[in-house]
């Protein structure tokens, strides 16, 4: 077991924490058209698993993704120039908020389909051990995922061939308005039990918890061991998607969000530093977002004129809708 | 000169670039005893390794094909039954195919998809005779039909070495056909680009896959009444149109005949491409299988619903006398 980086978890806590609240702003000032799925509260899962992993190591997200794409590295200015549809984004404008990519430190995408990215990971895991690689790839998908059978799939070729990847349940009690309870018969873990997959449950608000559970997980990977699943419990603060900030839908009583508020991986990793060497971290965070912001919105828009460029690998260029 | 099945040559091509690229492999579904024999000998040759037998599990494997592909590989996955690709269309289409561009070009996904078994096997009924070609087409995936065995073989070359997704079609109708071919003149054959089986100066019809051998028959038994021209686009997207432009300015007049279902099917696509740019003779026609259509169990009602050489050899004559 290496030393668990404290200090550099509570950076990338607070990172993805006030470029979350960055996000917001920018959708509610118009920069972001389309809207986010915040990663508020989720912050200790990206964080405590990404921290275990190599720049090798490959990482696939979700919709509500932000925290995979930054707590693996990327460039936090190119990440918002993304979802401000900027020329200079990670995916060229391109992708936006549930795409956003960063191949050069393993990041195969954000992946807006709910669970389809399990296979993905599990793929990419097994194409790098053939090439010699000793490569792990994690999958973080949500609770809404675990009923999606294409998942499934996913857990019985990885536990089939012994693959090198993790996957991660970030169980957030909601899939968008649906209750875990309403929604997942039988259990969680019990689903990659089921398939011979070692399930761990951790406390998914606490990043050092995480990254002790996901440090295990990866190192057998690592190993030869097969896959993991890690089943963490974490809590969603803010809406499914910024469209409900507008749109009430009351399926969340004001009692339950504070609940669920009380327990922030913020101010759990902060208690564990010291003053000064938290307040550096603060400042830097916000000198690297303020710096992140002006980058965004002082960005070119992409040319219209190349809407479709790299539609192909090869450079196929389709017709144009109108032959006028 | 040797003979070369259809069947054999998708064999061939598979063995070839499994021999020449490492980074390839075959996955799918029985694929190690070879059910459909496209995969025949390849376990011997090449192992269990390059050589995967997949469980049941088609939108499993094909986002794995994707991940694998993101990662370096270059998978080609055998798919035996056509309607197999409607259970792992969200993979092709909204993931290997989308990667490309939402990722901002950042990455590629070379996966070769190969239908053995395409359209009618006669007697398979409802959920095994589908040949949704059209519908790759209309997503922007790359799309190929080959009619001939040597065809076959350079276009399966082709897709896998392509750096995008590939979907080959290999229609039931033609898995059988055989050719005197020189081995030595197997190539690739590059996608995009149509052929020419016959020359003609009255007509143009447009054939895919197997019904391409039906137009050739058709064409024959109509020397003396009519010049017929058979233009096989061999990859139906990207779609050679210049090809096709080229063989209608001669002719003037066009029939298409495909085995899609006539509502947006592939042969309204051909016809709505070349009439905006080019002036007809006569007004073009269609035979396909009806709109919407589902084929049959018994073998008259399969029949009754797939485009003939009876239906073919009416159209083209109403289009002569329709000038």
């Amino acid at each position: 077991m290496s030393t668990v980086d404290g200090l550099g978890l509570y950076r990338t806590v607070r990172l993805i924490r006030r470029f979350e609240e960055r996000a917001v702003e920018l959708v509610r000032s118009g920069d972001i058209v389309g809207g986010i799925h915040p990663y508020l509260g989720q912050e200790g899962v990206a964080a405590g698993v990404c921290a275990t992993l190599g720049k090798d190591d490959i990482v696939t997200g979700t919709h509500r993704g932000h925290g995979h794409v930054l707590a693996k590295g990327a460039d936090p200015a190119r990440m918002l120039a993304e979802l401000c549809g900027r020329a200079t984004g990670l995916n060229r404008g391109r992708g936006g908020s549930m795409h956003a990519a960063d191949f050069g430190v393993g990041v195969f995408g954000a992946n807006a389909i709910v669970g389809a990215a399990g296979s993905i990971a599990t793929g990419a895991a097994w194409a790098r051990r053939r090439l010699g690689m000793d490569t792990v790839a994690v999958n973080f998908f949500g609770d809404g995922a675990v009923n999606e059978g294409m998942l499934l799939e996913a857990f019985n070729l990885a536990a089939l061939w012994r693959v090198p990847v993790v996957f991660v349940c970030e169980n957030n009690g909601w899939a968008t308005t649906m209750r875990v309870a309403d929604a997942v018969a039988g259990s969680i873990t019990a689903r990659a039990e089921a398939f011979g997959i070692p399930a761990t449950t951790v406390d998914g608000q606490d990043p050092e918890a995480v990254y002790a559970a996901a440090e295990a997980a990866v190192a057998r990977a690592r190993a030869g061991g097969g896959p993991a699943f890690l089943e963490c419990h974490t809590e969603r603060f803010d809406a499914h998607h910024t469209f409900e900030h507008k749109a009430r839908l009351g399926y969340r009583s004001a009692e339950e969000l504070e609940r669920a508020r009380s327990r922030d991986p913020v101010d759990i990793q902060g208690a564990r530093l010291g003053q000064i060497e938290r307040e550096r971290v603060e400042h830097d965070v916000e000198t690297l977002l303020a710096e992140a912001v002006t980058f965004a919105l002082e960005s070119p828009f992409p040319d219209p004129v190349g809407a479709l460029d790299d539609l192909y690998a090869s450079g196929l260029r389709p017709r144009q809708g109108s032959g006028v | 000169m040797p003979r070369l099945s259809y069947l054999k040559a998708l064999n061939r091509a598979l063995a070839d670039e499994l021999a020449a690229d490492e980074r390839v492999f075959v996955l799918g579904e029985d694929v190690r005893f070879a059910a459909s024999n496209l995969t025949a000998g390849l376990v011997k040759r090449f192992g269990q390794d390059r050589v995967l037998d997949t469980p049941l599990s088609e939108q499993g494997f094909t986002g794995f094909a994707t991940g694998a592909a993101l990662a370096g590989m270059r998978p080609v996955i055998e798919f035996q039954i056509p309607a197999l690709l409607f259970l792992s269309f969200e993979q092709i289409v909204n993931h290997a195919h989308k990667f490309s561009l939402m990722t901002g070009g950042q990455c590629r996904v070379p996966v070769t998809y190969v239908l053995t078994g395409a359209g009618s096997r006669t007697g398979w009924a409802g959920q095994h005779s589908d040949n949704p070609y059209t519908l790759f087409a209309h997503t922007g995936v790359k799309t190929v039909v080959p009619a001939t065995p040597a065809d076959a073989y350079g276009l399966l070359v082709s897709a896998i070495r392509d750096d995008d997704p590939v979907v080959v079609f290999a229609p039931a109708g033609a898995l059988a056909v055989r050719d005197d071919v020189d081995f030595a003149t197997l190539a690739p054959i590059p996608l995009g680009s149509g052929r020419v089986h016959r020359e003609g100066t009255d007509i143009t019809v447009v054939a895919i896959g197997h019904l391409v051998h039906d137009a050739l028959a058709v064409a024959e038994e109509l020397t003396g009444e009519a010049s017929v021209e058979v233009f096989d686009p061999r990859t139906v997207y990207p779609f050679d149109w210049d090809g096709l432009a080229a063989s209608v300015r001669k002719t003037g007049r066009l029939v298409v005949v495909d085995d899609s279902n006539r509502f947006a099917g592939l042969g309204a696509e051909i016809i709505a491409s070349v009439t905006e740019a080019l002036p007809l003779l006569a007004p073009p026609a269609r035979v396909s299988r009806p709109d919407g259509a589902v084929l049959p169990f018994s073998a008259e009602l399969d029949r009754a619903v797939q485009p003939t050489r009876e239906q073919l050899a009416a159209a083209i004559n109403l289009t002569l006398k329709k000038d």
